[in-house]
């Protein structure tokens, strides 16, 4: 009886987080969504320590205090340009607890009198697999984006492709093996190093630009790991709560592919990013036109006497910390009489919906940030682009060079505005390694630098406008 | 396959298309706080890490699940945590001399 009881309550809390989800559609619900969530989350710990299988609380509590403990330091510790870490290494303890559950639930199962069925041996299998995948791959995305190991820059090798076959392969084999040998640890040890490995391939090939991607593809795996680890101890909440985050993370993989013009498949396996070449003559032609450049008091007086001005804000911003000056600069547009909007394409900064983190902790209202498909029709009568470090994202090429390899992928148009400032440390190509045709475009001038000095620069001249 | 398998196979495939259809509501603008609540959400395997190390059936089991408990409670944690920092800013009352 208390056993139904239990079912029930989880279902209680899935539904809870099932309305969490839903509050999170807008910014004015969403931190209440958070909030219930988490009680839906106590609701179901709660009761899990009612389970009449479990003999001693000890390890239990220790294993919460340490884990609480850690978990509020990192949250409270980390930057909020770092946020893409932080959520692909959460990630990676989710899927690593999946793994270690998995890992225990073996090991109980395979003693002498213990009877292990086949269904739970292949959820035990494949929990291992994925929870494997996603806490080594977590791992290595997470110190990828930290800049701790070859920062951005795709690791490829000749044979890869056949190297994670043949390790998904050695996974698969173990695991027969292991049916007709049950309790060899050594094949279950095997499988577990297989997976570990074949996460940090599949991480390692992945590009800098395409990161977003990688932490939308591991959050959903932590989900599926979830779901795996509630078919092992046959626990419904447990697989409807892990398909609902799976889902999540595979909806936000395919927006990010989407906006990119990717395939998933070209994603993972593609080892884009390695592109050097550009459009057809490498770029050259662009090259010998030559840049304009801009001084700080022009630029300041053609935001300042402008109507509507539209921020471009790139991952150049997010590193140089100029989110606070960015937001300084709009306000004494604002007291001008100036629009000022923010431009914000679904794969601006390391993670979907990254820059509008960093854009609020600046204290950017949320209404003046405008995704896509809401900014590109203001373009045409906004008196200024303001792009900061940002440069894939506003390339024309998209639209018309078939040679180029962002061809096709949807662009903020940026090069439709009157005037075009672009600040940028200096002429180095973006992460696709390709020239970019605005930055030649007889509308564009060019203000170099530092973006946060810049900006600062241009605070300065703003206000000593009339 | 057994039945417990089938109705955990119906269960998890609906559980997809409701996370579908909530998830495709929510704006690119709180992408960054649904990633991270998400994420929260999915260490619910704190359930089953729980359970391994309080049933402590082997000695190895009880490390590995205690190992597991505080892997899962990071997450759930620093997942709720850190959402709710996000979404603070987001919620914030503006300055009158913002307003235009």
């Amino acid at each position: 009886m208390i056993g139904r009881l239990m079912e029930l309550a989880y279902l209680v809390a899935a539904v809870i987080f099932i309305y969490g989800l839903k509050w999170m559609a807008s910014p004015t619900t969403a931190r209440k969504g958070n909030a219930l969530s988490a009680v839906g989350m106590l609701i179901a710990i709660l009761v899990t320590l009612l389970d009449r299988q479990i003999l001693s609380y000890q390890l239990i509590i220790v294993g919460m205090v340490v884990g609480s403990a850690l978990g509020v330091w990192m949250a409270r510790a980390v930057k909020m340009t770092a946020m893409p870490q932080m959520v692909g290494l959460l990630n990676g303890f989710g899927g690593g607890a999946s793994l270690l559950v998995a890992a225990a639930e073996w090991h109980r199962l395979v003693q002498p009198g213990a009877l292990m069925s086949t269904d739970t041996a292949v959820s035990i299998y494949a929990s291992t697999l994925i929870g494997g995948v996603t806490i080594s791959g977590s791992v290595v995305a997470a110190l990828k984006l930290q800049g701790w190991i070859v920062p951005d820059r795709p690791v490829l090798f000749a044979g890869r492709h056949a190297l994670s076959i043949g390790l998904f392969t050695v996974v698969v084999a173990m695991g027969v093996y292991l049916g007709f040998e049950p309790g060899t640890v050594w094949a279950f040890v095997v499988m577990n190093v297989a997976a570990l490995i074949l996460g940090i391939l599949l991480v390692i090939a992945i590009g800098g630009a395409d990161q977003p991607v990688v932490i939308c593809l591991l959050n959903s795996y932590s989900g599926l790991a979830a779901a795996m680890t509630g078919f092992v101890i046959n626990n419904h909440g447990l697989i409807i709560t892990g398909a609902l985050v799976g889902a999540s993370g595979i909806i936000l993989t395919n927006i990010m592919c989407k906006a990119m013009n990717r395939s998933i498949w070209n994603v993972l396996f593609g080892g884009v990013g390695v592109v050097v070449a550009g459009s057809s003559d490498g770029g050259a032609s662009l090259r010998a036109k030559g840049v304009r450049t801009i001084t700080t008091d022009d630029a300041a007086a053609l935001l300042g006497y402008g109507q509507l001005v539209i921020v471009v804000p790139g991952y150049g911003m997010a590193v140089a910390q100029a989110q606070h000056q960015v937001r300084e600069l709009a306000d004494h547009l604002h007291k001008r009489g100036v629009e000022v909007l923010y431009a914000v394409h679904p794969v601006a900064g390391r993670m979907p919906g990254h820059m509008n983190v960093l854009l609020a902790e600046a204290n950017v209202p949320y209404e003046a940030l405008k995704d896509l498909e809401e900014v590109n029709p203001n373009f045409e009568r906004a008196d200024v682009a303001l792009v900061i470090g940002a440069n894939d994202v506003v390339n024309p090429a998209a639209r018309h060079d078939h040679a180029s390899p962002i061809h096709g992928m949807p662009i903020l148009d940026a090069d439709k505005a009157k005037h075009i400032i672009v600040m940028k440390r200096s002429m180095n190509p973006g992460f696709a390694g390709i020239e970019n045709e605005l930055f030649y475009d007889s509308k564009t001038q060019m203000l170099f630098g530092d973006a946060k000095k810049s900006l600062l620069a241009l605070i300065t001249e703003v206000r000593h406008l009339e | 396959m057994t039945e417990t398998m089938i109705t955990g196979i119906v269960i998890f495939v609906l559980a997809m298309f409701v996370g579908f259809e909530v998830i495709t509501k929510v704006p690119s603008l709180l992408h960054t706080p649904l990633t991270s609540g998400a994420n929260a959400i999915s260490g619910i395997t704190i359930v089953g890490s729980a359970v391994v190390a309080g049933m402590g059936a082997t000695r190895l089991a009880a490390v590995l699940g205690t190992i597991a408990v505080v892997f899962a409670m990071i997450n759930v944690v620093g997942g709720y945590l850190v959402t709710d920092r996000m979404l603070a800013m987001f919620g914030q009352k503006k300055a009158p001399e913002d307003k235009r």
